[in-house]
């Protein structure tokens, strides 16, 4: 086995007082795609955004084989994490291509026009909106703002908090295909999402979370076809 | 009143107006930036033009001092902050930031005061040693509280501004001082004398109004300041440092502070606590902006600087007064207009 690019080992995060993630252990391989399926609340958004730094959190984070336990949000970019937020927190009053070029800040202007044109290749609505305010743009296209905004930093870990969430299935299915294809890259991505259907069958491997702890875990296809997967999170035959 | 002193009075204003409309501007956007109402705003004016003054007369000025007070200061904050991860990197990081500049600035000046280089290597030479004065004090006073509310954050800023106003008298003393003009040149417009000073002041602010324009416009910095003003999250996932945000604010703010001093000294006799007042009407066009609005702020001060013109000329006993109830129609105004606050996330 390769060494993964993230690993995280008995991760603890509480708020205040009370725990909302109960010692969770995962890692990533490079190149894959893993998901962390589970029920409102059940602490995805709470695991991701400890990983990125945004809430402290007890335990190890290793990432490409470094202790990044302490470190800040920025140094955490600067080593190539990326998360793209459950709410998105885009920049709503500064244009499309002003919020494309902030998500490559740490890198120079030359690979930012490079990113730039690249995004554009991946998301050609974002072109064609690219003088219009980000706030002003549909739940869509916050997606890909939000996505092509992650991408402009150039990272290694990709984090998608349900890139789904709010979205038309037509739409569903365009932004999966984007995760898909992105892979095929090289980048890594952790995937949080609501709709395990379709998570499970972009990932590799999945995660099962349930009050803050992995209930379940292996390869994606084999939990997608375990009985007990299906009844729970699989069943009421949801978007696909 | 005849139409002549209309047009100097409204001169007087816009002159006086377009300085209070770089303090607004400032003030504007260091709330943005950091959630601070820049109180000591006044104080970084008041440095600006005693260092002038000061200059002028071919004196090594006391905000040469006071720059080693506050490098020294926010050296001691920050080494303290990182007391525990000490490095060779880390040391040569502070000598850097906080040791190198001011020596470099207080050595040029020792060296150049004496020489009497003339306006405007002076002027320069004034807003240099003024405004890393600004990012020291974010460091010292308010990058420790960057996550406070902004009532803890506006305790700090009166704090800031009592203890600047302080050093101020100990190193500059009680007296006023005015400096020489930057351009002495007079001339008519119609029936109107019209000073170069003025002009200057005019053509300096609006110079200085458009280079921001174009940095916050046009460069991924300026940009960046203004993404962690609209979403201090979404900046720090992409990369931004709001700490660095905050310094590099403060620093516009004190160079703007300095400019806005430098501009002044020649027109009015500046003493250690007069910036608070000149402060305080960029606050007044500030509020009238919102603390948002920079269009809004910028031509609420104009319009400052013309009622504080005409106020001094006909009950100038009460000017200030009346330059302050300006506020008053506003805040109603907006009490009224405005049925949803915005909270600050
Ligand atoms: N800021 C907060 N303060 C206190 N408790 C919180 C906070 N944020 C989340 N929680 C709690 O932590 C638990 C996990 O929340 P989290 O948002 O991580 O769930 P989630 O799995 O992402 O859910 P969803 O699928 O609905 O997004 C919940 O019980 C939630 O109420
Ligand atoms: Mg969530």
């Amino acid at each position: 086995m390769t060494r993964s690019i993230l690993a995280l080992e008995a991760m603890t995060v509480a708020y205040g007082k009370v725990e909302a993630v109960h010692g969770i252990s995962l890692s990533v391989q490079p190149g894959s795609i893993v998901t962390v399926i589970g029920a409102n609340g059940a602490g995805k958004t709470t695991l991701l955004n400890a990983v990125m730094g945004v809430l402290p959190a007890g335990g190890h984070v290793t990432f490409d084989g470094a202790a990044v336990d302490g470190y800040s949000v920025e140094e955490r970019v600067a080593l190539g994490l990326a998360l793209v937020p459950e709410r998105r927190e885009l920049f709503s009053s500064m244009t499309v291509e002003d919020n494309l070029l902030l998500g490559g800040f740490r890198t120079t202007a030359v690979e930012r026009s490079r990113s730039i044109a690249e995004v554009f290749a991946r998301f050609p609505r974002l072109r064609e909106r690219r003088g219009q305010l980000a706030g002003t743009l549909s739940g869509g296209e916050r997606q890909m703002l939000a996505m092509g905004r992650a991408l402009m930093g150039r990272p290694r870990l990709l984090m998608l908090d349900e890139p789904s969430l709010g979205l038309a299935p037509l739409i569903v299915r365009d932004i999966f295909e984007i995760i898909m294809s992105l892979k095929k890259t090289g980048v890594s991505i952790l995937l949080v999402e609501q709709n395990a259907r379709a998570a499970l069958h972009a990932a590799d491997h999945a995660y099962v979370m349930e009050l803050g702890e992995v209930t379940a875990e292996g390869p994606a296809a084999s939990l997608a076809a375990d009985p007990r997967i299906v009844e729970s999170y699989l069943g009421l035959g949801g978007p696909s | 009143m005849d139409s002549t002193i209309v047009l100097f009075l409204i001169q007087d204003g816009i002159t006086n107006g377009a300085v209070y409309a770089l303090l607004a501007l400032a003030l504007v956007l260091v709330f943005a930036v950091t959630r601070v109402i820049l109180v000591p705003q006044g104080e970084f004016v008041t440095y600006g033009a005693l260092t002038l003054a000061m200059l002028d007369v071919g004196k090594v000025p006391g905000t040469a001092g006071l720059l080693i007070v506050f490098a020294g200061l926010a050296l001691l904050v920050e080494g303290w902050s990182s007391r525990n991860r000490m490095s060779a990197q880390l040391i040569g990081r502070l000598g850097l930031l906080y040791v190198v500049p001011p020596l470099v600035i207080v050595l040029l000046t020792l060296w150049l005061a004496p020489m009497k280089l003339g306006p405007l290597p002076q002027a320069l030479l004034a807003i240099a040693i003024v405004a890393p004065m600004g990012p020291y004090l974010y460091r010292i006073a308010f990058q420790p509280l960057a996550e406070a509310s902004i009532l803890v954050l506006l305790i700090a800023a009166v704090a800031a501004h009592l203890s600047m106003t302080g050093l101020c008298l100990l190193f500059f003393g009680p007296e006023g001082l005015r400096a020489a003009p930057l351009s002495g040149a007079s001339f008519t417009l119609g029936p109107l004398p019209v000073s170069g000073q003025n002009v200057a002041i005019c053509i300096a602010a609006i110079g200085l109004m458009i280079a921001l324009y174009l940095f916050f416009g046009r460069t991924i910095l300026g940009k960046a300041l203004r993404a962690t003003a609209v979403n201090r999250l979404g900046a720090r996932l992409v990369g931004i440092r709001t700490a660095l945000s905050g310094q590099i604010a403060f620093l516009i703010a004190a160079a703007i502070g300095a400019f806005s001093g430098v501009l002044i000294a020649p027109v009015t006799t500046i003493y250690y606590d007069s910036g608070f007042l000149i402060g305080l009407k960029g606050f007044v066009a500030a509020i009238v902006g919102g603390l948002v609005s920079y269009p809004l702020a910028a031509a609420a001060a104009v319009f400052v600087g013309i009622v504080e013109a005409f106020a001094s000329f006909w009950a100038s006993a009460f000017k200030e007064i009346i330059v302050f109830l300006i506020i008053i129609p506003v805040l109603l105004v907006r009490s009224l207009t405005t049925t949803h606050v915005e909270e600050d996330e």
